[in-house]
């Protein structure tokens, strides 16, 4: 079968927008930087919702790559069943030669739906860029998580000081050390000491409803 | 020695069997630590099951056989040696929709699923646009009994209205969204619907075809070298589904089933719906058959039930018929390894399977069964027709 060269066309499926352009700029690096195996993609982003198969009739992809728990996917498996398309995208699973392949991509979250006739090393190729980049996004959430939560501590403490500067007529500085000193004789966090002083001051301010 | 099992599980009642084995100490009398995964969609519960990520899984009834003749997405073979429930969805239909039915045939009533069926084509056929209905994957009995009923009252399920999947714990979002007008899913989401004030409740599977199955075990074959390990989960399992079955029960069920982990929908409601009691429209109708864990053999895999999918994925193109398939549906169902395992039950005869409409089936004469029927979707090979 002679096929017109076309770029390959990659749709990526989610309701995240920031995963799907990490994902996105892999695949596009990959793209550009290798060239060869990796050459010649064009690759789509939508988010997931009512206008899913029209979408995708227009795109006509080659791979499909979806988040492994999206609910769409059933959505998407069922078009495929009944809408007659020739080049029907099936789940990578199917060809279980790569069996690693499946495993990395499994334990990253990822699924891929891929028409028939794509050669294997393209596939994996793919697949390999989209596994590191999901686990990428992965790193990326629990340190802006981990930022977050110190960020948030920082703050308690903060107010914990301020409450005990005005109560006990501290500078700032001795509000700390008998934040830090009441906490190591107790054997807790400052964060967690801090946190239930916010919330006894809270309890006994003049305003309180229930004081 | 305690032997861990893992059990993938989509949020539905009929996943009630599990949760008891697990919450109520049955698995652990026999020696099993049963770790229950919730899943978020059926493409997700099948792909974890099939990569061996979790041991057996709350499967829909057509999915093992699909996934064992490598219909659909994947091919890997399946065993089904127990059965998780019987009955237990409906079809609701958006209070719009509703209403439109009314209207379609004023002063009627619409209260077996023939007059609602008769109701909705009517209503159908006054509309300018065709109506989006929902059920929950290609291999599902929903879409099986959703088809019969459309068809049987006249409605093409392939011409006449458009059929999405839509994973249950999404389908009364959808019907709010107005992405669908009308559904078939599992309980409690039609009850949940209808207490929201989104739907109406038109008919049960149990009205359409009482005591089919509904949810498996599904586990992966071959079985050699496990019996040892699925005797005692079969033992805990059914009677997990004897305590599910009995009435004086279900509040505890209820509760337990609420929980964040599992459903997480108001107990009062998961409660109607293990009773029968839906919501809506058919609060009197669905019967105390509605929704069966175990009694009347409900446990073992019928060769008629696997016949009986292997039917309908015929009738309606999913599958070109064949002795082999024939065969291959055959050996899924297993209706020895209960008897095997546990010791009664399988013994008693199967139920015949006769739907609303009267038609019965008949798992030796598919064939004339099948030509009994003028609405039907031909099979086409993927990618002939290009």
């Amino acid at each position: 079968m002679t096929m017109t060269q076309r770029p390959l066309r990659i749709l990526i499926i989610d309701a995240n927008a920031v995963r799907a352009a990490i994902l996105e700029e892999g695949l596009r690096e990959a793209g550009t930087e290798q060239g060869g195996d990796y050459g010649d993609l064009a690759v789509h982003h939508i988010r997931d919702d009512a206008k899913l198969l029209p979408r995708i009739a227009e795109i006509d992809p080659d791979v499909i790559l979806i988040d492994l728990e999206n609910p769409s996917r059933d959505t998407l498996e069922q078009m495929f069943q009944v809408s007659r398309l020739a080049r029907r995208p099936i789940a990578m699973f199917v060809d279980k030669s790569d069996s690693a392949t499946v495993q990395a991509a499994i334990d990253a979250g990822v699924s891929a739906y891929i028409v028939d006739g794509l050669r294997k090393e393209r596939v994996k190729s793919i697949l390999d860029v989209t596994i590191s980049r999901f686990h990428a996004f992965d790193r990326l959430q629990t340190e802006l998580s981990q930022a977050k939560f110190a960020l948030e501590e920082r703050k308690v403490v903060d107010q914990a000081k301020a409450i005990l500067m005005k109560q006990r007529n501290l500078s700032e500085e001795d509000a700390y050390v008998l934040l830090r000193r009441t906490a190591m004789n107790q054997n807790r966090k400052i964060a967690d000491l801090a946190r239930s002083l916010v919330a006894a001051a809270a309890l006994l301010e003049p305003g309180s409803r229930d004081g | 020695m305690v032997e861990r099992v893992s059990a993938a599980f989509v949020p539905l009642v009929d996943c009630a069997v599990l949760v008891a084995a697990r919450e109520l100490g049955f698995a652990k009398a026999e020696g099993i630590e049963l770790e229950l995964v919730k899943e978020p969609s059926w493409a997700s519960l099948r792909d974890h099951l099939n990569l061996g990520y979790v041991d057996c899984a709350h499967a829909l009834g057509p999915l093992p056989i699909a996934s064992t003749l490598g219909v659909g997405q994947v091919h890997a073979e399946q065993i089904v040696p127990f059965v998780l429930s019987r009955g237990g969805t409906a079809i609701t239909v958006s209070t719009r929709l509703a209403d439109e039915m009314r209207a379609a045939v004023p002063g009627r009533a619409l209260d077996t699923p023939a007059e609602a069926g008769g109701a909705l084509a009517a209503a159908l056929r006054a509309r300018n646009a065709p109506a989006t209905l929902g059920m929950v994957f290609p291999f599902s009995s929903h879409n099986f009994d959703l088809r019969y009923w459309l068809a049987s009252c006249g409605v093409h399920p392939d011409r006449d209205v458009r059929l999405v999947a839509i994973p249950p714990p999404l389908m009364v979002e959808s019907l709010r969204a107005g992405h669908v007008d009308g559904f078939c899913v599992g309980e409690p989401w039609n009850s949940v619907a209808a207490a929201a004030g989104l739907g109406e409740i038109v008919a049960t599977k149990s009205q359409l075809f009482p005591h089919s199955v509904e949810k498996v075990l599904s586990v992966r074959a071959p079985l050699e070298g496990r019996l040892d390990q699925l005797g005692p989960l079969l033992r805990a399992l059914a009677a997990a589904a004897e305590w599910c079955d009995e009435p004086v029960n279900r509040p505890e069920l209820a509760a337990r089933l609420s929980r964040t982990e599992y459903l997480g929908t108001p107990a009062e409601i998961v409660e109607a719906a293990l009773g029968g009691l839906l919501l809506g429209v058919a609060r009197s109708r669905a019967g105390a058959d509605f929704l069966r864990f175990h009694g009347g053999a409900a446990n073992v895999p019928q060769p008629e039930d696997a016949l009986w999918i292997y039917a309908q994925m015929v009738r309606w193109g999913q599958l070109a018929r064949s002795a082999t398939a024939r065969a291959t549906v055959l050996r899924v169902f297993r209706s020895d390894l209960l008897e095997r395992c546990v010791g009664s039950s399988a013994a008693q005869p199967a139920r015949p399977l006769v739907a609303f409409d009267g038609i019965a089936f008949d798992g030796r004469d598919v064939d004339g069964y099948l030509a009994r029927f003028d609405i039907q979707t031909r099979f086409v090979a993927p990618g002939s027709d290009a």
